[in-house]
């Protein structure tokens, strides 16, 4: 299963694009309480929104995000049928990658 | 065409000024280009991130910078915040936590298909002013809100 959900919503002529991604997002700073060892830093870096295709947003995250991040976007225009993808990059070079159809 | 050596000159000077300008940062690589770069994400003090992320370019206050967050949180590793501006051709709104001990939390590079607006949610490790900084092409806004953390969102 993909770790990103996306949703939109037409409003006014406009999407809004909401998406919630399952990662852990530890900045590396963290002390293991059971073990006394550092949490070794985990977190996406790079998220990039698509819309058919064109790349609309290029975002650069930090540990500072909480986890499991949550973002909101709201494209222009946008109409059904349209492809939104969206894609994130962690620093252990892991990535995925999802697709939705706006309604 | 046989290319003589003050054209050759010419145009390697040309060229070497222009490289010299984009590593000053001086011409913009285009929007959308937000790549992840560990200096801006460095431990260290708003002021030094900030000057990180845009030299020692002036910074305006706008009150045309609308950021929603709560007055209080009680659960500092989750606090919602949105970001929505009125001004005109913003490309990149930064998003900043004075007392984390990273200070930049996202930096979003937006493309005109998008409005000025952006919702996230960010760990605070304690009470601190919450920092926007809008960017419309070589112009600097800000804008500013207070927290008061309750619970630390250090232990994640």
């Amino acid at each position: 299963m993909s770790s990103i959900r996306i949703r939109t919503k037409r409003i006014d002529g406009k999407t809004q694009i909401r998406t919630l991604i399952t990662h852990p997002m530890e900045h590396g700073r963290n002390i293991d309480k059971s073990t006394n060892q550092p949490i070794p830093a985990h977190f996406i870096q790079e998220l990039t929104v698509k819309h058919n295709g064109k790349v609309i947003a290029n975002c650069a995250v930090g540990g500072g995000v909480s986890k499991d991040p949550y973002f909101a976007f709201m494209l222009k225009g946008g109409e059904p049928g349209d492809k939104i993808t969206i894609s994130w990059v962690d620093n252990l070079g892991r990535q995925d990658s999802e697709e939705h159809i706006i309604k | 065409m046989p290319v003589n050596r003050r054209e050759f000159l010419k145009k390697s000077v040309s060229l070497g000024a222009y490289s010299m300008a984009l590593a000053s940062g001086l011409v913009k690589s285009g929007p959308a280009s937000a790549e992840w770069i560990a200096e801006q994400f460095a431990q260290g003090k708003l002021e030094e991130t900030l000057k990180t992320l845009f030299k020692d370019a002036k910074i305006t206050e706008s009150d045309k910078i609308e950021i929603q967050i709560p007055q209080i949180a009680e659960n500092g590793a989750v606090v919602p915040i949105t970001v929505t501006s009125h001004l005109d051709g913003v490309d990149t709104i930064s998003i900043l936590v004075e007392k984390n001990p990273v200070p930049l939390a996202a930096r979003f590079d937006l493309s005109p298909e998008l409005e000025p607006f952006v919702s996230a949610r960010l760990k605070m490790a304690e009470t601190s002013g919450v920092i926007v900084i809008a960017q419309a092409g070589d112009k600097l806004y800000s804008a500013r809100e207070t927290v008061k953390v309750t619970i630390g969102g250090c232990g994640g």
